[in-house]
């Protein structure tokens, strides 16, 4: 497979990752990607239909937990480390977007 | 918002055929959160729970936190599919819907994507003629709901002009079933009404099999409802809007209504519908656009490497299956027969939502028409004019004895109401009220006839109009003497003694 | 008196359990090197302020006649991946700076149940992205063979601070060779359990499908000892394995004896040529096998031929998974926040994530991006799924023939210090050997063989052996151990150069 790591591609990647490239590294990060995927695409050459995929290492089922409270933060543990906070809630700037 | 052109209804029906399908999210009433062991604000115990004070390390994305599986949950979730008529998968997955949100503390949602727990189902709903209409469910499936955002500054308390927003994650986590109806086609000029029952039925069904608090207005129970239109005769589908969040059974079949009406204006005008999300504005009864579709909409769906397959056995499918309650809709039908109920009395029992206080009564004892007559009667009114619904003022089995006490001509109607005054101020049972406050019937004939004579006796002009054969002027008597007997005589004997005492 | 630093910790475990020395003694004899080395080495991000406390605790129950564990008042320096409540953790990374966790990893629980005091956290490569630990943000660990020289990594810091003998126990965790890398190239022993072997609470994931907590030490045997401590179910990981463990320290003892490697089968891949290798790490592998054979071991060729894909598999893998594990980082509830005026919270998120994370962090996430977005899910993330598939089908056909495999543990000794930093495929290519076992679920050990001839660093060699195995592999290490250091006459370690202003502690 031929990769086509493109810097508008890049660019887009980085708006799904919520990272803010700079042109400068948007610039590098195609280059660099473009030879990396060259590399690992050839996955695919052995990937054939016939083959399962794998997510767990190691084969488990049915892992619960009962429904029984505990493990609750106090709301300062859940502040402590907050930027900003107000009325025991985190702060953020106006969002844009919407919910999903 | 209104500046909307919109087609009339009948008209719109006649150019376009609608296709309705539904998003409805049910949160479980668990102790717990879907993956941790937070608190579950959905559970009726902790509805008021301060902000950030039902938060675990994983419901607010700390880093090395790791969800686990509530297994109540999980039987919720085969409970409801087997209720939705679903097949439960032999093995499902969660998997990872990432995107950046400031509710959402992980920046992604636990989902179940393309192998959900439950499938492949139907509902049949009840509309109010009582034609049956079945509904084609796709799937349903577990999921975490996000947390609570509110917008500050600004004037609208809207997202848009606000100048921040605060974040409380005691929702986060609160286990999610989302139901995802297939297309549902030929529900024509009846498409509200059937957008407003498909939902009543999902609640029906829910509270019947107690998982959910289901309450519209508290976010229990909220629907997203797409709507496309096409022109007569087409196959393909048109592009659908999804509005979103709708909060109340009524707004659903308004919500429909005004979609079907906007887009066949548009259609009609030669325009294309945009396909996005659209906001429902309850107090202008209007929708408004939100977000559209765009390649920004790439979840990057993977299986949620931190969970493993849930894979129930067939024998735990089978004993959900066979403790699941009878469907509500045939429950309905089944008690509406065997009350012999007309239809207005019997939607005076379903709408004040007294279907199981009723039966609860009837299998205490009491006649149908009497469990019906204090639950719709009396106690809706004590209800109305306080703050409790009726099923806490009294319990079924306190009123099937009070109406052994009027069956038994021990109290008058008029005495059971004061009797059940008594049951809802907590004095004891019926029969303790009637002790301590003295009010059984009296049915000592000589105390009434010698009542009736002291009456007769100072009213001889009565006495002389029965005597003529003008028996209706007997009431006067009545009157006086039930009176006397503060209340506490049958009037039937008592008019019987009086005619008689008068004839001698 | 003894030198308490050059003390393996089953040594120091024994004296102080026969109060011949206290904890704070040896606590403080490890502080000093600390503050003695660690400018040089840089293996610590932070030092506990209240190590000397929590010694001075085991000492006074021990008085008191409490029966304390195995290991109680030994010191434990633990990887910055796993959260502490009583320090900072920041996995290396400038948008963790200054975060204190409000609980502990459970490792670290159970590390202090078990009367381990907690020294410090130590150096990684950011979020544990890198195999020289040149990528943490809060700069380079130096190796303590040579400053000049990487110490490998992720987990550099743990594995410099071991053979510096700055700790004589380390926690580290590993998703494509981060405890076993940083071993091989400082002459130190680590241990990557069987996934789900060891709980994952609170190590800040990586790839959550690869990552497992594990030892970082000088010997088998401490290895084992700590590992019986940190092993074990755990219910806030669901992908715990719940089945009841040997005691790992126990197998190393037995393994000593040196009775286990008669008959052993020992596997070598056939498909691993030696001219990817330097040719010291391959004749000091080569010495092994043959030292190994001497004692009755059967080397067996066996054929593993899709671990060449693992590398490719592993690098659409751990970019994926992380990208997603990274989202949490975003400026909302804790972590650096970059304020953009008139910005909103997107922006301020975007910015935020573009100042904070490094490099090597940014170039995964994007390319684990590309790998899950729609269109090449199949081709790349759905593809290497399967690729893990072919590489256990290896795995199950190589160990129905023979009991460990062996590998060299990486390619080359430690590189330059900027060698290969700018080269992020190069840097790729050093996890080679140790990826398959990550992508399998499969444990390893990495325990030194020698040095190269032609530098003079250590190598080190891998055992792997099946799923739930891991004690084999330290009856086989403790083994092999006691054959080299009889060889050697004394430690490897003995032979790197003195440390710090005052010579080190030779
Ligand atoms: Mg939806
Ligand atoms: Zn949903």
């Amino acid at each position: 497979m031929v990769s086509e790591i493109t810097p508008e591609l890049v660019r887009h990647l980085g708006v799904l990752a919520r990272i803010q490239l700079s042109d400068d590294e948007v610039e590098r990060l195609t280059g660099q990607l473009d030879v990396i995927v060259d590399n690992i695409a050839k996955v695919s050459e052995v990937a054939t239909p016939d083959v399962v995929a794998t997510s767990h290492p190691i084969p488990l089922e049915n892992v619960f937990r009962a429904d029984v409270p505990g493990d609750m933060l106090t709301v300062a543990e859940v502040l402590q480390n907050a930027p900003d906070a107000a009325s025991d809630r985190f702060r953020v700037t106006a969002i844009l977007g919407e919910e999903q | 918002m209104g500046k909307d052109k919109l087609m009339d209804f009948d008209a719109a029906l006649e150019q376009f055929e609608p296709v309705l399908g539904f998003e409805v999210h049910v949160e479980l009433n668990t102790e717990t959160k879907m993956f941790s062991a937070a608190a579950n604000p959905a559970h009726a115990s902790n509805h008021d729970a301060a902000p950030n004070t039902l938060v675990a390390a994983v419901d607010m994305g700390l880093p090395g936190a790791l969800p686990v599986v509530n297994e109540t949950a999980v039987k919720y979730s085969i409970s409801l599919g087997l209720a939705l008529g679903c097949s439960i998968a032999p093995s499902s997955r969660f998997a990872r819907k990432n995107y950046f949100y400031p509710d959402l503390g992980k920046n992604y949602q636990i989902s179940q994507y393309d192998e959900p727990i439950a499938f492949e189902g139907s509902v049949d709903i009840e509309l109010a003629g009582g034609d049956i209409v079945t509904v084609p469910i796709e799937r349903a499936h577990m999921e975490e709901d996000a947390g609570k955002l509110t917008h500050m500054g600004g004037s609208t308390g809207r997202i848009q002009g606000a100048e921040y927003s605060l974040v409380d994650y005691n929702r986060a986590g609160v286990p999610l079933v989302e139901i995802v109806t297939k297309p549902i086609f030929g529900t024509e000029h009846r498409a509200p009404e059937i957008a407003k029952a498909y939902v009543a039925a999902i609640r029906d069904i829910v509270i019947a099999l107690g998982i959910s608090e289901a309450r519209m207005e508290r976010g229990n129970l909220r629907c997203d409802a797409n709507v496309s239109l096409r022109p007569r005769g087409q196959e393909k589908l048109g592009t659908r809007t999804e509005t979103k969040n709708v909060n109340s059974m009524r707004s659903v079949e308004r919500a429909v209504r005004y979609e079907i009406q906007r887009q066949a204006a548009i259609l009609a005008a030669g325009g294309t519908i945009t396909q996005e999300t659209r906001h429902w504005h309850e107090d202008t009864g209007t929708t408004s656009p939100g977000r559209p579709k765009s390649d920004a909409d790439d979840y990057r769906y993977f299986p949620e490497p931190d969970l493993l397959p849930v894979a129930p056995s067939l024998e735990l499918i089978e004993e959900l299956r066979a403790a699941l309650p009878e469907p509500p809709a045939a429950r309905r039908r089944r008690l509406k027969t065997d009350w012999g109920f007309t239809d207005l009395e019997f939607q005076d029992v379903v709408n004040g939502g007294l279907l199981a206080e009723v039966e609860a009564t009837v299998a205490a004892g009491a006649s149908p028409a009497a469990a019906r007559k204090w639950w719709t009667g009396e106690l809706t009114r004590v209800s109305n004019a306080s703050d409790r619904e009726p099923a806490e003022l009294v319990t079924p089995v306190a009123v099937a004895d009070l109406q052994k006490l009027v069956d038994d001509g021990t109290l008058t109607d008029k005495l059971a109401r004061q009797v059940l005054e008594g049951m809802i101020a907590g004095e004891g049972s019926p029969q303790q009220i009637v002790d301590a406050r003295g009010l059984a019937v009296v049915s000592d004939d000589g105390a009434l006839i010698a009542a009736i004579d002291e009456a007769l006796a100072a009213q001889p002009d009565v006495l002389e109009k029965i005597r003529d054969g003008k028996v209706q002027a007997a009431g006067a008597v009545i009157g006086a003497v039930m009176k006397a007997m503060k209340g506490q005589a049958d009037a039937a004997r008592v008019r019987e003694l009086v005619l008689e005492r008068a004839a001698q | 008196m003894t030198d308490l630093i050059r003390l393996t910790a089953a040594e120091l475990a024994s004296r102080l359990a026969s109060g011949e020395v206290s904890s704070v003694e040896a606590t403080q004899a490890h502080l000093d090197r600390i503050a003695a080395v660690d400018g040089d080495v840089h293996a610590f991000l932070h030092v506990s302020d209240h190590a000397l406390e929590v010694a001075a605790d085991i000492d006074r129950r021990r008085a008191a006649g409490e029966q304390l564990g195995p290991v109680a008042g030994v010191p434990l320096a633990i990887k910055d991946v796993l959260v502490t409540t009583d320090m900072p953790s920041t996995s290396g990374s400038r948008i963790l700076e200054g975060f204190l966790s409000p609980y502990d990893a459970t490792v670290v629980a159970r590390s202090r149940a078990a009367g381990l005091v907690p020294l410090g956290k130590t150096n990684m490569d950011e979020f544990a992205m890198g195999s020289s630990t040149e990528h943490s943000a809060y700069g380079a660990t130096h190796n303590p063979w040579d400053l000049d020289r990487i110490p490998g990594g992720s987990g550099g810091g743990s594995a410099a601070a071991v053979a510096a003998f700055e700790a004589p126990l380390a926690l580290g965790s590993d998703t494509g060779g981060s405890i076993r890398q940083p071993a091989h190239v400082t002459g130190t022993v680590g241990v990557k359990p069987t996934y789900g072997g060891v709980s994952r609470y609170g190590a800040i994931a990586l790839a959550s499908s690869l990552d497992q907590v594990g030892p970082v030490t000088r010997t088998v045997l401490d290895a084992g000892l700590l590992h019986d401590v940190i092993g074990g179910h755990d219910p806030h990981d669901s992908t715990s394995l719940t089945e009841a463990w040997p005691s790992f320290a126990a197998a190393a003892r037995e393994g000593a004896t040196g009775q286990v490697l008669k008959g052993l089968k020992v596997g070598v891949i056939s498909e691993l040529p030696d001219s990817g290798f330097q040719a010291g790490v391959s004749e000091s592998f080569r010495a092994a096998l043959a030292a190994m054979e001497a004692q009755g071991a059967e080397i067996v060729e066996i054929s593993a031929p899709h671990f060449e894909y693992g590398v490719a598999a592993y690098y659409l893998i751990l970019p994926a998974e992380a990208s997603s594990n990274l989202a949490k980082f975003d400026s909302v509830r804790f972590g650096l926040r970059v304020d953009v005026p008139g910005g909103t919270v997107e922006d301020v998120m975007a910015k935020t994530r573009d100042v904070g994370f490094g490099e090597e962090v940014k170039r995964r996430i994007i390319l684990g991006t590309y790998a899950l977005s729609a269109g090449y899910y199949d081709a790349y993330y759905g593809s290497a799924q399967k690729v893990r598939t072919l590489i256990q089908r290896d795995f199950d056909e190589a160990f129905a023939k023979v009991d460990v495999i062996a590998t060299p543990s990486a390619p080359t000794t430690a590189f330059k210090l900027g060698e290969k930093i700018d080269d992020p495929l190069q840097m790729y290519l050093n996890d080679v050997t140790t990826i398959p076992a990550n992508l399998a679920g499969v444990p390893g050990i990495s325990i030194p063989s020698g040095l190269a001839a032609e530098d003079g660093l250590p190598v080190g060699i891998q055992f792997l052996a099946p799923a739930r195995e891991d004690a084999r592999l330290y009856r086989v290490g403790a083994a092999l151990e006691a054959v080299l250091l009889d060889q050697w006459g004394a430690p490897l370690l003995d032979r790197a150069p003195a440390l710090g202003a005052n010579g080190g502690a030779r």
